[in-house]
C-alpha cells in the first residue's frame, strides 16, 4: 500500500518523461495525483497507525497527517498546474523585467519533476529511517530543481543554482548529523544498532547525550536549510519569486512541511533520550529568530511573491515556536501546519493569476484588482487574511493555541514577543495588500486603466476550494483531524 | 599498518591545503578526485579485519562515482566553459592558505572536545574529516565560480563520507547506495546548471548572475 503511494507517481513521472509528449503529460497530472489522493484517504481507513511501527517504512500519526498535508495540496495545484501549462506552453515569452524573450521547459520533462517530486516527498512522509529519510529530502532538492528553472532565462537560473547549492549543502550538513547519531550508540554492543525510529527509541537512553546534542544541532542547520528557517532562508525569497507560481505555492504549502517533519522525527530521538529539553529550547531559539527576520523584511516588502516567501518564513517560526513551548502548542502547531498549508498555496496561486494579468510583482503597480479580476481579488484578500491569522479562518484558531501553549507553560515572555510581532506582520500585510485590491489605477498620463481579464475555471476553482477549506477550519474542527493532533501531541511528550 | 594510516590522514590534509590554494580548475578536479581515493584507501584499511563483500563494493563504487564518472562530467563542462583558472575569487589565494591553517586549529580542536565513546582507526582522523568538511564549505563561500563552488561542495561530501564509513558502518547498504545516488544526481544537475549558465551568461560567475 505505501510502496504503492510512491511508485505509482514515480512510473508515471517516467513515463512522461521518456514519452515525450506534453498532449499526454498533462492530463497524466491531474490524474495521477487524483488517484495518489485516493490512495492516501484508502490509508486513512485501512492502513493501522501504531504509536511506533517497525520497519523503514511506516505511517503514524505523524506521516499520515504531512502526508495528506502533501497530497491534498498537490491534487488542487495539479488541476491548476495543468490549466496552466496548456496556456504557457512552448511559446516565446516575453520577459517582463527586461524584455527579453525566453522559452519554458518542455511539458512532459515539467510534468515529469511535479510527479516525481510528489513521489519524494511522499517517500519523506512514510520513511522511518534516518538514512532513508535523508535520502528522500534530498530527492525532494533534486526533483524540484528542474522546477524552479521552468522559465528558461538568467534570473531564474540563478535562483535554481541558490537553491540546489544551498539546500544540498545544508541537507549534507544533516547526514553528519546521523552519523553523529551512530557514534553516540557506538557503545551500544552489537551491530544490531541501526538508525530506524524503532531501534532508537529502544536504545535512546543508552546514546551518549554530547553526540546527540551535536547532532540535533546538525540537522537544525541542514533540514532547516530546507524549511527556511532564518537565518537559513537566503535561497526562499528568490526561488519563490522566480518560480512559476504553482511551483512556488508547492515548495511552500507541501515542501516545508515534509523538511518540518523531518525535524520532529528527530525531535522525537532527542525526546526518547531524555534529552527534550535541549532541543525544545533550540527550537524555540530559531522559532523567535525566524519570526523576526520574517517581521523585518515583511514590513516595505515591495515584492508580493517576496512578502509571501517571508510570511513562509515567519510561519515556519511558528510552527517551531509551537513544537518548542510543546504541551497544548504541538496541537496548535500540527493544527497550524495543516492551515498554513492550504492558505500559502491558496495565496502563490493567485499571486500566480495577478502576475500573468498584470505582468509585475510589484504591490505599488498592482491597481484595482477588484475590477479587473473579481473572483481572483476576493481569493487574495481571503487568503491575506487567512495568512495574517484574522478570524473567522483557521490560521486564527492554531495561533491563538500556540499562544495559550505559551501562557499555559508560563512563558509570558515569550507569548509578548510572538503577539508583538504578529501584530507589526498583519499590519505590513494588509497594509500592502489592500491598496492592490480596492484602489483605483492612478490616471498618470499613459496608464492603462485595468480591464476585467478572463478568469479561466482551472484557475479559480481549485482556490475556491482551499479557502472554503480554511474557512470551515475556523468554525469546525473534524474528529479525525483532533484525533491525529492529539496522537502527534502524544508522541512528542504533551498531554 | 598504522603508520599507513597516519600517512594516509595526513596526505588527507595536505589536499585539503593544495585545493585552497590552486586556481587552476583542472588541478582542482584532480585533487578532489585524489582525496576520494585516499579517503576509499583509508575506509579499507580501518576496515581491514573484518573485510567483507559488502564494504569492497562500496568503496569500489564510491571510488568509480567520485574519482572517475564526476571528474570526468566536470571535466568536460570546463572544457565546455573554456575557462582555465578561477582568477578574481572572493578570498584571495593566500589568505585563503591562512584561513585554511585556521580550519585545522578549528578541527583539531573541536575534536578534542568531542571525544569518540568508541576509539578505533587513526586519533587523527576524527580532526581530518571535520577539516575536510570545513574547507569544502569555505571554497563554497569564498569561490565565485561555479564549477569551483561544486568543487567544494564535493570536497565536503568526501568529508562527511569519510567520516561516516569509517565509524558508522552498520547503516543498511542500500541506504548507503542511495546516498551515493543522490550525490552522484546532486553533481550532474550542478553540471547541467553551469552548462546552462554558461550558455546564459558567456562567464560561470555567480555572482554576477543578477546583472
Amino acid at each position: 500500500m505505501l510502496w504503492l503511494l510512491i511508485l505509482v507517481p514515480a512510473l508515471a513521472g517516467l513515463f512522461c518523461i521518456l514519452s515525450r509528449s506534453g498532449a499526454f503529460s498533462r492530463p497524466t497530472l491531474p490524474l495521477v495525483s487524483t488517484v495518489h489522493f485516493l490512495l492516501v484517504i484508502a490509508c486513512w481507513v485501512t492502513v493501522p497507525r501504531e504509536s511506533l511501527p517497525t520497519g523503514w517504512i511506516g505511517l503514524d500519526h505523524a506521516g499520515l497527517l504531512f502526508l495528506t498535508v502533501t497530497s491534498g495540496t498537490f491534487l488542487l495545484t495539479s488541476f491548476y498546474a495543468y490549466g496552466y501549462i496548456r496556456r504557457e506552453g512552448l511559446a516565446q515569452i516575453k520577459d517582463m523585467e527586461e524584455g527579453f524573450f525566453f522559452k519554458n521547459s518542455p511539458d512532459a520533462v515539467f510534468v515529469g519533476c511535479l510527479l516525481f517530486f510528489l513521489a519524494t516527498m511522499t517517500l519523506v512522509t512514510v520513511s522511518l529511517h534516518l538514512g532513508l529519510l535523508w535520502v528522500a529530502v534530498e530527492a525532494t532538492t533534486l526533483s524540484s530543481t528542474p522546477l524552479i528553472y521552468y522559465h528558461r532565462h538568467h534570473r531564474s537560473l540563478e535562483a535554481t543554482w541558490k537553491y540546489l547549492l544551498i539546500c544540498s549543502v545544508g541537507i549534507a550538513l544533516a547526514m553528519l548529523g546521523n552519523f553523529f547519531v551512530v557514534v553516540a550508540g557506538s557503545g551500544i554492543g552489537g551491530h544490531g544498532f541501526h538508525l530506524s525510529m524503532a531501534s532508537l527509541a529502544e536504545n535512546a537512553g543508552k546514546l551518549n547525550p554530547a553526540w546527540l546534542k551535536a547532532a540535533f544541532v546538525l540537522w537544525l542547520v541542514g533540514y532547516g536549510t530546507k524549511i527556511g528557517f532564518a537565518p537559513l532562508h537566503n535561497w526562499m525569497p528568490a526561488t519563490y519569486s522566480e518560480a512559476p507560481s504553482l511551483v512556488a505555492a508547492l515548495l511552500s504549502g507541501a515542501l516545508k512541511a515534509c523538511a518540518f517533519l523531518a525535524l520532529i522525527r528527530m525531535h522525537q530521538v532527542m525526546l526518547a533520550a531524555g534529552l527534550g529539553i535541549t532541543s525544545q529550547s533550540l527550537f524555540i531559539l530559531i522559532g523567535l529568530v525566524s519570526l523576526i527576520v520574517a517581521a523585518m523584511f515583511i514590513v516595505r516588502q515591495p515584492d508580493f511573491k517576496k512578502m509571501l516567501a517571508f510570511s513562509s518564513v515567519e510561519h515556519m517560526g511558528i510552527l517551531a515556536l509551537g513544537v518548542g513551548v510543546g504541551g497544548v502548542g504541538i496541537f496548535g502547531s500540527m493544527f497550524h501546519v495543516v492551515n498554513h498549508s492550504i492558505t500559502k498555496t491558496l495565496l502563490f496561486l493567485a499571486a500566480g493569476n495577478i502576475v500573468h494579468v498584470c505582468r509585475t510583482r510589484t504591490n505599488r503597480e498592482v491597481r484595482g484588482l477588484l475590477r479587473s479580476q473579481p473572483a481572483t481579488a476576493v481569493l487574495w484578500i481571503a487568503g491575506t487574511l487567512a495568512i495574517v491569522g484574522a478570524p473567522p479562518f483557521g490560521t486564527f484558531l492554531s495561533k491563538l493555541t500556540i499562544l495559550q501553549g505559551m501562557i499555559h507553560e508560563g512563558r509570558w515572555a515569550l507569548a509578548v514577543a510572538y503577539l508583538l510581532v504578529l501584530g507589526v506582520i498583519f499590519a505590513s500585510i494588509t497594509a500592502s495588500v489592500f491598496p492592490m485590491v480596492f484602489s483605483k489605477q492612478e490616471e498618470n498620463e499613459g496608464d492603462i486603466r485595468p480591464e476585467p481579464a478572463p478568469e479561466p475555471l482551472w484557475s479559480i476553482l481549485p482556490l475556491v476550494v482551499m479557502a472554503a477549506g480554511i474557512l470551515v477550519l475556523g468554525f469546525y474542527m473534524p474528529p479525525f483531524l483532533a484525533d491525529v493532533f492529539n496522537g502527534i501531541t502524544l508522541s512528542l511528550g504533551g498531554k | 599498518m598504522k603508520e599507513w594510516l597516519d600517512l594516509a590522514v595526513a596526505l588527507i590534509i595536505v589536499t585539503n591545503f593544495m585545493l585552497v590554494n590552486t586556481s587552476r580548475l583542472m588541478a582542482c578536479i584532480r585533487i578532489v578526485a585524489i582525496q576520494a581515493v585516499i579517503l576509499s584507501v583509508i575506509a579499507v584499511l580501518t576496515h581491514l579485519h573484518s573485510l567483507d563483500v559488502r564494504l569492497l563494493a562500496l568503496v569500489l563504487i564510491t571510488v568509480i562515482l567520485k574519482a572517475v564518472v564526476l571528474p570526468q562530467v566536470l571535466r568536460r563542462v570546463t572544457v565546455g566553459t573554456g575557462i582555465e583558472r578561477e582568477l578574481e575569487p572572493f578570498v584571495g589565494y593566500s589568505l585563503s592558505l591562512m584561513v585554511g591553517g585556521g580550519l585545522l586549529a578549528l578541527s583539531f580542536l573541536m575534536s578534542h572536545f568531542l571525544a569518540l565513546p568508541v576509539p578505533g582507526g587513526s586519533p587523527y582522523f576524527l580532526p581530518a574529516s571535520l577539516f575536510t568538511i570545513f574547507t569544502g564549505l569555505f571554497i563554497i563561500i569564498a569561490r565565485k565560480k561555479a564549477v569551483t563552488q561544486v568543487m567544494g561542495y564535493m570536497s565536503m561530501e568526501n568529508g562527511i563520507y569519510a567520516f561516516g564509513v569509517s565509524l558508522a558502518i552498520h547503516e543498511p547498504f542500500i541506504v548507503e547506495l542511495s546516498v551515493l545516488l543522490d550525490v552522484f544526481v546532486a553533481v550532474l544537475i550542478m553540471g547541467v546548471a553551469i552548462f546552462h549558465i554558461s550558455q546564459q551568461f558567456d562567464h560561470i560567475d555567480t555572482d554576477q548572475l543578477s546583472v
